[in-house]
């Protein structure tokens, strides 16, 4: 990777992508032996900087650090000075002074964490974990990731995939990073959403948009189920859930409509019942929770080319 | 740039190691040969297909380091390797880690590290094509091919025909 942070796919060049995936595979199969804990970042220190909410994806970047060998600090802002008033450059700060050097951060604002890196507030590597409708980069990593072993023949090359991404594209930071990684890999991407749910410039994204999802269930190749998120929805943008769930939630019906070979995936948390029913969430097609194990192993080589080598070349002799 | 060890020389050495592994090992029963990438996978498949032209066939597998080095921040991230591990694994086994060049001796040591997590072998044994001196580590070869006085300067360069097209060593300033 070019760049000492992980902010947008858009930074990504296909190659980088290609490294980082590569990557995770080799890890994946390190620490699938009896290697499940590697030395690598000894000593070093990983900040969990997390203004909003979040489970998984904090425990995922823990668990990552940790597997690696890494000294972890968890911030999350509830409880903390932010709530005094602290701004996210002195907070960030005061994390960098107590020896981190990887600031792994979350924020309901759009553009935090390229303001971090960019402002030259602080010297440490940052990764993106969410800032707000914007992009979420690991996240969809690791879903090409588990595109990626379960389409085998298309390892390199995701052109010949058609790919649903399902629902509320609107808040959704998951949708606009996977729409930019997976188009760049070659898949075809398809948004199906009701026309509330869109972003403006929709158009400007590399996919197709389509308004119904039965007349797309059939060809897709992988359906990605985004949540809900009605903590960020201060208008009605659909008349109920029921309604909802009938035009856009991936039910027994659609179930069966699905080929045979595709997947279905949900980055989490899932509202059971509203975009996902029980049955498709449990199915032998859902690859739901090799997403959160895929999480762990995407975000370790994230870390590891991010922070495990010097950022220039240095002159010597080495062997 | 001057070539010390020519193809008829690198299998000479090689044959030779094979034949030195057996002896010391009283036979092959246990041996398994672990690879460094990059080059020294391939010298232990050559090692492999010695042993069993003159023996039987053993496992050889392969054991990337990257994560297990020292020196990781002195240079840009590496890109992983493969590893693997023949599905025997390393419980009780001779394992004979076969690279192309000893220099510092660092390279080894991480492979030791990485050793250890995957198990306790009866013994670990060193096989080098080259030994060039300049150890930093009390770390030392069993199987030497050929060793070269060298500066610290310079550079020792192995070329295999599976991967550089050719079978040749050269020293460069």
């Amino acid at each position: 990777m070019n760049s000492p942070h992980l902010l947008s796919i858009n930074d990504l060049s296909r190659a980088e992508i290609l490294e980082i995936l590569d990557t995770a595979r080799e890890l994946a199969r390190i620490t699938d032996g009896s290697m499940k804990k590697l030395p690598t970042l000894r000593g070093r220190t990983v900040v969990n900087l997390f203004f909003e909410d979040s489970t998984r994806t904090r425990l995922s970047f823990e668990a990552a650090a940790k597997r690696l060998s890494a000294d972890v600090i968890n911030f999350s802002a509830k409880g903390s000075s932010v709530s005094k008033g602290e701004s996210l450059k002195d907070t960030a700060q005061t994390l960098e002074a107590m020896g981190a050097e990887l600031i792994i951060v979350r924020h309901s604002s759009s553009g935090a964490a390229q303001r971090l890196a960019e402002s030259g507030w602080v010297k440490s590597h940052i990764v993106n974990a969410g800032d707000g409708m914007h992009e979420h980069p690991t996240q969809a990593l690791l879903d090409a990731f588990t595109i990626r072993n379960h389409f085998p023949d298309h390892a390199n090359d995701f052109s010949g995939l058609r790919i649903g991404i399902v629902g509320d594209i609107l808040h959704s930071r998951v949708a606009r990073s996977n729409a930019l990684l997976l188009s760049s890999l070659g898949a075809e991407v398809v948004v199906i959403a009701p026309a509330t749910l869109l972003p403006v410039g929709i158009e400007s994204w590399p996919v197709s948009v389509s308004y119904n999802l039965d007349e797309e269930i059939s060809t897709l190749d992988a359906i990605m189920m985004l949540r809900v998120q009605s903590e960020r929805m201060s208008d009605a943008f659909f008349p109920s859930e029921r309604e909802y769930a009938r035009d856009y939630g991936l039910g027994t019906q659609r179930l069966k409509a699905l080929k045979p070979q595709s997947i279905i995936m949900h980055p989490g948390p899932m509202n059971r019942g509203l975009e996902i029913s029980a049955a498709s969430a449990d199915s032998e097609r859902s690859v739901i929770l090799e997403q959160v194990a895929n999480g762990v192993i995407v975000r370790m080589a994230v870390l590891y080319l991010l922070m495990g080598g010097a950022a220039v070349p240095t002159e010597g002799v080495l062997v | 740039m001057s070539i010390v060890l020519e193809q008829s020389e690198i299998d000479r050495s090689l044959k030779r190691i094979a034949h030195e592994i057996i002896e010391r090992n009283h036979g092959l029963s246990s041996v398994i040969l672990l690879g460094i990438p990059t080059r020294g996978v391939t010298l232990a498949q050559r090692i492999g297909t010695f042993l069993s032209d003159i023996d039987t066939p053993v496992p050889v597998g392969t054991l990337d380091i990257t994560m297990y080095r020292d020196d990781l921040r002195l240079r840009p991230p590496r890109p992983l390797v493969a590893t693997s591990i023949p599905s025997e694994g390393l419980e009780g086994k001779d394992v004979v880690l076969v690279d192309d060049v000893l220099f510092s001796g660092r390279t080894i040591r991480a492979a030791l590290d990485a050793i250890g997590e995957l198990g306790r072998p009866k013994s670990v044994q060193l096989a080098v094509l080259i030994d060039r001196g300049h150890r930093q580590l009390p770390i030392r070869a069993d199987y030497v091919g050929k060793n070269i006085p060298t500066n610290a300067k310079e550079s020792v360069r192995v070329q295999l025909r599976e991967i550089d097209g050719e079978d040749q060593v050269e020293v460069s300033h």
